[in-house]
């Protein structure tokens, strides 16, 4: 099937089989970062943006993309990498597998809500798995990159005191 | 993981419903489940062309199409609004925000999966779903209809002034319910639902015996014990059974204190003077 579409802003044409998946077609394109965690939809590892919104790209043919905007960690280094800052800050990572899902769905969420409270960051990225930390140090980074990144956002308590943070 | 020989993008529901007479087409809702089997499929039918994805307020119902994501659902105001936040208790449990932002509501219903969470909580509402060919069915009916191979368009749920709540337990966050539940009134009228049992979700009462029951009990302690009494006599009349998760004796505990849970939310509504 002939397909045409956006892959971080540039224009891609191919001939691709139906039953392609959009994580297979984008790793064959030399977008690395997307990755096969779980096999089983539900891991977040895969996660990429279609149309702004996240989707795991293990469950969606890559025909469906067609004629619609994808969007890869490679697509959005900058911002990735100030947040990855804060992550190394906390020690967060131990294989940094799952980062690149991870890290999808953080800006993905700091995007989207606006000074979100403990509970819902952690429901908004409950969907992304990392089995070698236990996401403390994850939620730190968080806290001190959105912190950082907005305006009179606080969400840990006064007086508490984060360590490494930048 | 599942093979397609062709994929069609239609571009009307009479195309759509055509092709799915084949046995081996399939129509390919989000495609998270699908994604877990190994069916070959002659022709995965995409819907997604057709403008279904959108939910639409009118004075009388909330009509979602079969292609909007359980995400937009779950973040609609207007329906979190009228439901009390019913749809993002629903909803918000499943596997993680990409997943939902695929998944699609018509691919729950219409699959009626034991485990779905939208079939249970939509079960305790006024709902109708819309098929191509078949019409208006109402869901109650609906849920226990064998697969056929029509297709699912619309879901109608009804704004009569019904009062709703959803409960469900999960062994760990993210993973499928253990149990859920629906409850909601109308009137007088109070219902009940009772899914991942692990099988589909049934009606397990829809009368006014709560009402009497409560209107004999005024007392505050009293009213307790008599909706505890209540959910344990609901429990008793549903048929668990047992997988992985838990036993149906579990099963049956749960959905006592499930209904318990989602009685006195729906109370609480009613109190706030919402009536």
């Amino acid at each position: 099937m002939k397909i045409k579409l956006w892959i971080n802003n540039k224009v891609y044409e191919d001939h691709v089989e139906p039953d392609t998946m959009l994580l297979d077609y984008l790793r064959e394109k030399g977008f690395k970062s997307v990755k096969c965690g779980c096999d089983t939809t539900n891991c977040g590892v895969c996660t990429v943006y279609l149309d702004g919104k996240t989707v795991l790209s293990c469950s969606v043919p890559v025909v469906r993309a067609d004629g619609h905007r994808v969007t890869t960690l490679e697509g959005v280094a900058k911002e990735a990498e100030e947040f990855a800052r804060f992550m190394a800050a906390q020690g967060a990572e131990q294989c940094g597998y799952c980062s690149p899902g991870f890290i999808m769905n953080v800006l993905a969420m700091a995007k989207e809500l606006k000074k979100p409270t403990e509970q819902e960051i952690k429901e908004y990225l409950a969907g992304n798995l990392c089995r070698c930390t236990g996401y403390e140090g994850q939620y730190r980074a968080i806290r001190n990159y959105l912190g950082a990144t907005r305006a009179n956002y606080q969400l840990f308590e006064k007086g508490e005191v984060i360590e490494g943070v930048r | 993981m599942y093979t397609i020989q062709g994929y069609e993008k239609v571009k009307s529901l009479e195309e759509a419903y055509e092709l799915n007479q084949k046995k081996s087409s399939a129509v390919f809702g989000g495609g998270m489940w699908l994604r877990l089997g190994n069916r070959a499929i002659g022709k995965a039918i995409d819907l997604s062309d057709l403008g279904l994805d959108k939910i639409e307020e009118t004075e009388e119902a909330f009509i979602i199409g079969c292609m909007t994501s359980l995400r937009d659902i779950e973040c609609h105001e207007g329906m979190n609004r009228y439901f009390h936040g019913m749809m993002k208790e629903t909803l918000r449990g499943i596997v993680g925000t990409q997943f939902r932002n695929t998944a699609t509501l018509g691919g729950s219903l219409y699959q009626r999966f034991g485990f779905s969470d939208p079939l249970t909580a939509f079960l305790a509402l006024d709902t109708t779903i819309e098929m191509y060919a078949g019409g208006r069915i109402p869901l109650d009916e609906f849920v226990s209809m064998d697969y056929d191979r029509d297709i699912l368009v619309r879901v109608h749920v009804k704004k009569n002034g019904r009062k709703a709540a959803y409960q469900s337990f999960r062994n760990t966050k993210t993973d499928f319910p253990v149990l859920s539940v629906g409850v909601s009134r109308l009137d007088s009228q109070w219902k009940i639902t009772v899914g991942a049992r692990p099988a589909r979700a049934v009606v397990a009462e829809n009368s006014g015996k709560l009402s009497e029951i409560l209107s004999e009990n005024l007392m505050k302690e009293a009213s307790e014990a008599a909706i505890r009494q209540f959910a344990s006599a609901v429990s008793e009349k549903v048929r668990f059974g047992s997988n992985m998760r838990a036993s149906s004796e579990y099963r049956r505990i749960l959905s006592e204190i499930l209904i318990y849970r989602a009685v006195r939310d729906v109370l609480s509504q009613s109190e706030e003077g919402k009536m």
